[in-house]
């Protein structure tokens, strides 16, 4: 595999996986429990679709052929898409989303990390800043699940589903093929084994302290990096794209 | 015809300190450091190189919108405005002076070095100075406000809610 086309399709896999989390997350717009998480979550959907931008704007120069960041974001099918399955998971209640949103800004973060000390310019300018936000993120969504690991017995209940029902999509956000491979073996990106070693540390820290134990791996889905999804995804494009779709190369 | 004369980068500098941040209009796209360098050519066309601040941060369409419109009004014969992603920005860049305009504004300027420093889990025990009394009896609110680059602050000596410029 060519590096160039490697690197197109290891920023279709981050870029993808924010801008789904992103609109995930924006769906709790008007519908958070408090004003204050509202603003929380719509605050990092935002910080999400601009790290998402900054990278399909890098894969569209790639691409060429007119290729633009909304034509990437906008104009592809469920499986043209690569976002980590987890993104795509619904919100559920509060604990869902905060479980959720603890598991993947862990893994942004160790990503990011090691994403500074890539021998591309585009990824490194991208992971320093990127890394600034999903610190905010993690510190956020890990003194949640603190706080209703450790609140009422509902809470408790809740949050401890959450992690049940989550658990089994985080083996997908570690899966590796022939574009890591090039990617590693070029000093680009780096080998997914030791961001999954730093990240369970992190996980393991934060459901320790919120008193939630880690279930065993069962049922677990895979597939993202060639495009196979879960149920949810097709849904979220038909919301997504609907104005593109119904009114071709509509601007603001 | 009367052909306009050449800008020069000083000037465009000049310029470019007219344009405040939208959202908190006491404060300049310069000294945020957003603007990162000007190239003026033989032709004037100007080049303008900024650095965005938060990833999604609305503001910076905004920003490009008002750089091009000024500079086309005040004699560029085209503008080009470059990204640049590196290095990254830092509220580590704001000068004592913009940092007392926040405050006067009645937004807490940034207390730390960037966030870098900040260690990951530890539930916020800073404590910041209110802008409006200069107290530092003060709570945090929530980590996330009004803009991407702002978080809510209760002042338990004015009883006031104030927005704290987070560290970046």
């Amino acid at each position: 595999m060519k590096t160039q086309e490697a690197i197109y399709q290891y920023c279709l896999r981050i870029a993808d996986s924010n801008l789904i989390l992103a609109q995930r997350l924006a769906e709790w717009c008007s519908r958070g429990p408090i004003l204050e998480e509202d603003l929380a979550m719509t605050n990092i959907s935002l910080d999400l679709f601009g790290q998402a931008e900054t990278l399909y704007e890098y894969a569209a120069t790639i691409k060429g052929d007119n290729a633009t960041a909304d034509s990437l974001a906008f104009l592809r099918v469920e499986r043209e898409y690569f976002n980590r399955l987890i993104t795509e998971q619904p919100n559920g209640d509060f604990a869902v989303t905060m479980v959720r949103e603890v598991l993947f800004s862990a893994y942004q973060n160790h990503l990011y990390q090691a994403l500074c000390k890539s021998n591309d310019e585009m990824f490194r300018g991208f992971a320093e800043k990127a890394l600034k936000e999903v610190k905010y993120h993690l510190r956020h969504s890990s003194e949640w699940v603190i706080r209703l690991g450790g609140g009422t017995e509902e809470s408790k209940v809740r949050s401890q589903a959450a992690l049940n029902e989550l658990w089994r999509f985080t083996v997908d956000m570690f899966e590796m093929d022939e574009v890591d491979e090039e990617l590693i073996s070029m000093g680009i990106a780096p080998d997914m084994k030791e961001i999954n070693k730093s990240w369970m540390k992190t996980v393991t820290e934060v459901f320790t302290e919120a008193e939630l134990h880690i279930p065993d791996l069962n049922n677990v889905i895979k597939g993202s990096n060639k495009g196979i999804h879960t149920e949810h995804l097709g849904h979220i494009l038909s919301e997504m794209q609907y104005l593109q779709r119904a009114f071709p190369g509509a601007t603001w | 015809m009367v052909k306009s004369t050449r800008l020069s980068e000083g000037s465009v500098m000049e310029l470019l300190e007219l344009i405040p941040d939208p959202d908190i209009p006491v404060v300049s796209i310069v000294e945020l450091g957003i603007v990162r360098g000007v190239a003026v050519d033989e032709n004037n066309k100007v080049t303008v190189t900024i650095t965005p601040t938060y990833s999604g941060c609305p503001a910076m369409t905004v920003f490009k919108e008002d750089i091009r419109e000024l500079l086309l009004k005040n004699g560029a014969e085209d503008v080009e405005i470059k990204i640049a992603h590196s290095p990254t920005w830092s509220t580590d860049w704001l000068s004592e002076s913009t940092r007392e305009k926040l405050r006067a504004y009645g937004i807490a300027p940034p207390e730390s070095n960037s966030s870098d420093s900040v260690p990951l889990f530890s539930s916020s025990k800073q404590k910041i100075k209110c802008p409006h009394c200069g107290n530092t009896n003060s709570r945090l609110t929530s980590q996330f406000g009004s803009t991407p680059c702002k978080s809510l602050w209760y002042c338990d000596s004015c009883l006031q809610p104030f927005e704290y410029f987070k560290c970046y």
